[in-house]
């Protein structure tokens, strides 16, 4: 048992410190240490900038262009980028449709979709929830009704994460007798979103931010070879890709690092004549967290020296996703804490892309209300903690 | 980075294992927590023929490494059987004592016969006053003529009723609340001015409270006045062990408790079944995963930091404790009222789970020393 990094594994570590020093744009570091909003372009820059050092695919096979890490060089990737401030990459093209694509798309899908995505060149979105399915994604109604070589798509899809930025959108659409049993009717569909059937409509979520929409599809006519795979086996890739990638799912560097700056914080912010770290309860809360990621951490490391020594992740990857929310979401909340009456005033002007930086009271304090706002979603997303406790239930405990 | 057990680590695993598992079920241990000494001397010379109380020494001390992985490996099989036999107060901390402040003479002295299981001692540091804090010594050794006489009072003494010899920390110089001043005296436990009076602890563990009335020493141990560090330093190591311990009991009482709820049946269906109970099923899980990972995070920061890292392990004491604390009631919550009897072992896993939380030094009191260090 050992906690070392090989001679190679600290090689690439000083690679990737040495590239982030010189390649990332100070600026995009600068917000993203601040969780400040990123516009468009700007997530473009950054992923163009991975993209050309051959980085920009961590999960993706290398005969697609991904980098073909081991676990740990995804490891020291995301802690070396969340210390510098290196964002993370929009996730519906490079790691939501794009294995699905890889691992179940044929030839022509593949060169068709993959090096755009890789390079950043089409934005891609998410089309599974709609306002009758949350949780339950099996019960979606959108239908996708082939006429000829084309599908008829109806319906509407919501929760759509950056869909005003978005050129296409995968989804999940039932496409099999109405008879059928619910999952075996629904297929996997690559939807091009510059269509006049298709429109979307802004959701202004409780940070006062546009982040989300919904997507009305009304007769929208889409080719038959954008269908994934087979119909009707919509649901098994999904799952496959809800299951599959597991390594930073817990977001742990992202983490580490915003206690790092919240400690720094609470080390020079006045509480009177003393600090705020001088108060015993709030430091209390904070060692409570850092305690809870520490042990969240190595919670990954085992699935992650698993991995590495070939063998297959233990139960202990099962609980990645809800612990590594509750985490998240209990360190928003001490930051707000941290800013105390200047959690309050509301400056939505952070979220237009020509934001100057002017915030009310100190610049911590700027966003730590609504980033605690619209974190709640972490808990929410990509199936509710409620469902991870379920299928943790089943899968691991044989409930 | 690798988590894999070495093949010694491995083998030494298995033997505890299926030590616990063929020799250690709970029936017998009830018969010896019933019997006159409260732990059995038999499973005693078993520990020291399988080599198992040299594993907490270095091989220059004549031990099998000594490693915090390895004292992790073996007290976490230890905590699935609830072994009440004090290896920690004899191997760990006051042999640790002794090969850490020791000198030649008196490691060769003590340190074969503690690993034959020869000898029982028990180091006696907390006072009535001191809760858990380690500098607060009230306890007097006076110099008269070049020998050192002790008096004073130690409380809840692991295998203090039991041990032939006794490590005593005594103040030599200095107020009751300094860091110097502090010394470690060797002390014969049977000594007509020592008075024990022996009980058990509610989770089975032997202990005493000890009253020295111008006892004289055996001899010094360590630097005079100059203790505290390597008290600090044993406390942590057995710290770490006790965690290990409760990582073990945490899985068995949630391995029993999900076991119930798959064969309990109310309403006509397994009480397995319902939603309410899952979630706190997996909750459960969730802490003892937790439990299990901030553990060997201890463990391994420890042994790459020359066996000390006090930050590392408050951390997992602290985590350890609070899924210590949720388990432990759980387990009996979910079982219901067949877990509150004390025929079930269910109950027993309980206690031991919150003896722990209070053993040297509090989840409040770790939380608090992380956050300071």
């Amino acid at each position: 048992m050992n906690l070392n990094f090989t001679a190679q594994e600290k090689d690439f570590q000083q690679e990737v410190q040495q590239f982030l020093q010189e390649k990332l744009p100070k600026g995009i570091a600068e917000k993203t240490k601040n969780a400040l909003h990123l516009s468009k372009d700007e997530c473009n820059v950054w992923q163009k900038i991975l993209h050309k050092q051959g980085w920009a695919g961590i999960n993706w096979p290398i005969e697609h262009g991904g980098t073909g890490w081991t676990p740990t060089q995804k490891y020291i990737f995301a802690n070396e980028c969340a210390k510098a401030g290196g964002p993370d990459v929009i996730p519906f093209g490079l790691k939501m449709v794009a294995p699905v694509i890889y691992t179940f798309g044929n030839d022509e899908q593949k060169q068709r979709f993959l090096p755009d995505i890789l390079a950043s060149n089409v934005w891609w979105c998410q089309g599974y929830s709609e306002p009758g399915a949350g949780s339950d994604l099996a019960s979606v109604r959108t239908t996708a009704v082939k006429e000829g070589d084309e599908y008829v798509v109806n319906g509407t899809k919501t929760w759509t994460t950056l869909g005003q930025h978005a050129d296409w959108i995968f989804c999940l659409v039932r496409t099999g007798e109405p008879s059928a049993k619910n999952q075996e009717a629904i297929s996997f569909l690559l939807i091009n979103m510059n269509d006049p059937k298709i429109t979307v409509s802004p959701i202004i979520t409780i940070d006062g931010r546009h982040e989300v929409n919904e997507v009305h599809f009304d007769n929208a006519r889409v080719p038959t070879v954008n269908l994934i795979g087979e119909e009707g086996k919509g649901w098994t890739y999904a799952k496959v890709l809800l299951t599959h990638e597991r390594t930073g799912i817990a977001r742990v560097a992202i983490s580490k690092d915003r206690l790092v700056q919240l400690k720094a914080l609470a080390q020079t912010s006045p509480d009177g004549d003393n600090k705020l770290i001088d108060d015993a309860i709030f430091a209390q809360k904070v060692a409570q967290v850092e305690i809870d990621l520490l042990a969240l951490e190595y919670t990954e490391l085992r699935t992650l020296s698993a991995i590495s020594t070939g063998q297959a992740p233990g139960p202990e990857s099962s609980i990645l996703k809800i612990v590594g929310t509750q985490i998240i979401q209990a360190i928003d909340e001490l930051y707000v804490e941290a800013a105390g009456y200047y959690s309050m005033p509301f400056v939505p002007q952070q979220f237009h892309d020509d934001f100057d930086g002017q915030s009310i009271g100190p610049d911590m304090a700027t966003n730590s209300a609504l980033r605690y706002f619209n974190n709640r979603k972490a808990s929410i997303y990509g199936g509710s903690n409620e469902i991870q406790t379920n299928i943790i239930s089943k899968a691991v405990l044989g409930l | 980075m690798d988590f894999s057990l070495s093949s010694e680590q491995q083998m030494i695993q298995d033997s505890v294992s299926k030590f616990i598992l063929n020799d250690y079920d709970f029936d017998t241990r009830r018969k010896i927590l019933a019997s006159a000494t409260g732990f059995s001397q038999e499973n005693w010379h078993f520990f020291a023929e399988l080599g198992w109380l040299m594993l907490p020494f270095t091989e220059e001390d004549g031990g099998l490494g000594g490693s915090m992985v390895d004292l992790m490996i073996v007290m976490e099989e230890f905590g699935k059987g609830m072994v009440v036999e004090p290896f920690i107060a004899t191997a760990v901390m006051s042999g640790g004592l002794i090969a850490l402040a020791g000198n030649q003479v008196q490691k060769d002295d003590y340190l074969p016969r503690i690993m034959a299981g020869e000898l029982q001692m028990a180091f006696a540091y907390a006072e009535p006053q001191s809760r858990y804090q380690l500098n607060n010594v009230k306890c007097s050794a006076i110099e008269n003529k070049g020998e050192f006489v002790i008096s004073g009072q130690k409380s809840v003494v692991l295998n203090g009723h039991h041990a032939d010899t006794l490590i005593v920390a005594a103040r030599t110089s200095g107020q009751t609340n300094d860091h110097n001043g502090i010394s470690l005296f060797f002390v014969d436990a049977n000594h007509p001015s020592v008075k024990r009076t022996g009980y058990a602890n509610v989770d089975g563990h032997q202990a005493a409270d000890i009253w020295f009335d111008n006892t004289p020493t055996l001899g010094l141990l360590g630097e005079q006045d100059n203790a505290l560090p390597a008290i600090d330093n044993i406390i942590d190591k057995a710290t770490l062990a006790i965690c290990a311990e409760a990582v073990g009991a945490m899985q068995i009482a949630h391995d029993r408790t999900l076991e119930y709820t798959k064969t309990r049946k109310q309403f006509g269906r397994t009480i397995g079944s319902f939603q309410a109970l899952q979630h706190r099923l997996v909750n459960m899980f969730i802490e003892h995963q937790q439990a299990k990972s901030i553990l060997l995070m201890a463990a391994l920061k420890m042994d790459s930091n020359n066996g000390h890292d006090a930050k590392a392990l408050s951390a997992a004491k602290s985590r350890i404790g609070k899924a210590a604390n949720l388990v432990g009631r759980e387990a009996i919550q979910i079982h219901g009222a067949i877990g509150m009897t004390d025929e079930l072992d269910v109950g027993h896993l309980f206690k031991r789970l919150t003896t722990i939380q209070f053993l040297f030094g509090s989840t409040d009191v770790h939380t608090k020393r992380f956050a300071a260090l």
